[in-house]
């Protein structure tokens, strides 16, 4: 060989390639509405397992997000928003992130299942079918109702904790898992409106696009009413309590209040003050869907206590 | 320019290796923490049978 072959080296990836395929940002909500559906659950559950239980819930999270990466690099080179993801960014390979992420999968499932049931861990299967497939695959390139369906991946959690502990499905479950589902469309969609996106020519659907802005503003508020009834109907059953229901019904009131004054605004104006209330809106959802959570635990340690409760 | 042995590169590579072994070291204690658990979970007079038959 007469030629020198010289390697680039400045594209190797760096442990936290690996952990940046795990979505750490979304993970972080995983870990915490599980830890709450766990603790919430009647029955206690020992430290070493509640801790094992999350920890897994949010790897199997974490493992759909890398396949989620690995599915849409060709979007994600497009948009400016993701085209830093070690994927698109040439640190890590479409290979190396699909074998990531369908083994750390399979070690989440198989851990969560000895460590709690067989149930929860069949949950978890489920979630990331239902987050790689249902909606990576199937939903996010093809209908703009694509994050009103995939938002049930990320409202699968709280259910997999509570079931970690009692082995099973209950109305209370059930709610906490429906009020991250209806409380998701709201979330995204103000985002939408003021990340103004490539969306179309990275052959996304989104409602903004599709349907128009002033449509998407009026879907904003439609899922914030549907909200209402979920997230007090959660307070009145055994895992809520007055102090739930008194955040709740603020929370609501104020969160309605902002979809309101999304849908009154022009286009113009908005644009005018760099989406100031759609900017405002969205924060304040995360606000919400915390305060929730926390105001569920907060009913939980007080009845250790033997107050709080119905 | 000196030729030093140690590259960034190399740097990079300690520092993806450290990281996986505290990850396994890390798994490793945790399954470890889990069979103790388990174990004391067990009805102790069902395994004192078990252990005489």
């Amino acid at each position: 060989m007469t030629d020198t072959s010289v390697i680039n080296h400045d594209n190797e990836a760096s442990f936290g390639d690996f952990v940046a395929l795990l979505k750490p940002r979304v993970m972080s909500l995983v870990v915490f509405t599980a830890l709450v559906g766990l603790l919430v659950a009647p029955a206690g559950v020992h430290p070493v397992i509640g801790f094992s239980a999350v920890l897994f819930i949010a790897l199997g999270a974490g493992a759909s997000g890398a396949l989620n990466m690995w599915y849409d690099a060709d979007i994600d080179r497009i948009m400016n928003r993701t085209k830093n993801r070690p994927i698109p960014a040439g640190k890590v390979t479409e290979g190396e992130a699909f074998g990531f992420g369908i083994a750390l999968s399979g070690i989440a499932v198989v851990m969560l299942a000895l460590a709690t049931n067989l149930f929860a861990a069949g949950l978890l299967a489920f979630t990331i079918f239902f987050y790689a497939v249902v909606y990576t695959m199937w939903l996010k390139r093809w209908t703009p109702q694509n994050i009103v369906i995939g938002g049930a991946a990320g409202a699968f959690p709280p259910m997999i904790g509570w079931a970690a502990v009692t082995g099973g499905v209950s109305v209370e479950s059930i709610l906490m898992f429906a009020l991250i589902f209806v409380w998701t469309p709201p979330h995204f969609w103000s985002l939408a409106l003021f990340m103004k996106e490539d969306y179309s020519s990275a052959g996304v659907p989104m409602l903004t696009v599709t349907h128009g802005r002033a449509k998407t503003r009026k879907h904003i508020l439609a899922y914030t009413i549907l909200l209402i009834p979920v997230s007090l109907g959660l307070g009145l059953t055994s895992i809520g309590g007055p102090v739930y229901l008194a955040a709740a019904a603020a929370m609501n009131l104020w969160f309605l209040k902002g979809a309101f004054a999304i849908l009154r605004r022009h286009e113009d104006t908005a644009a005018g003050d760099d989406y100031a209330t759609e900017r405002a809106f969205f924060r304040f959802s995360l606000i919400y869907l915390f305060l929730h959570f926390g105001a569920l635990l907060v009913e939980a340690s007080l009845r250790s206590f033997g107050l709080g409760g119905w | 320019m000196p030729i030093t042995p140690e590259h960034e590169i190399h740097q990079r590579r300690f520092g993806r290796n450290l990281g996986l072994g505290l990850v396994l070291a890390s798994f490793v204690a945790l399954v470890f923490g889990l069979t103790v658990v388990k174990v004391k979970m067990l009805d102790p007079e069902i395994t004192a049978q078990e252990v005489v038959r």
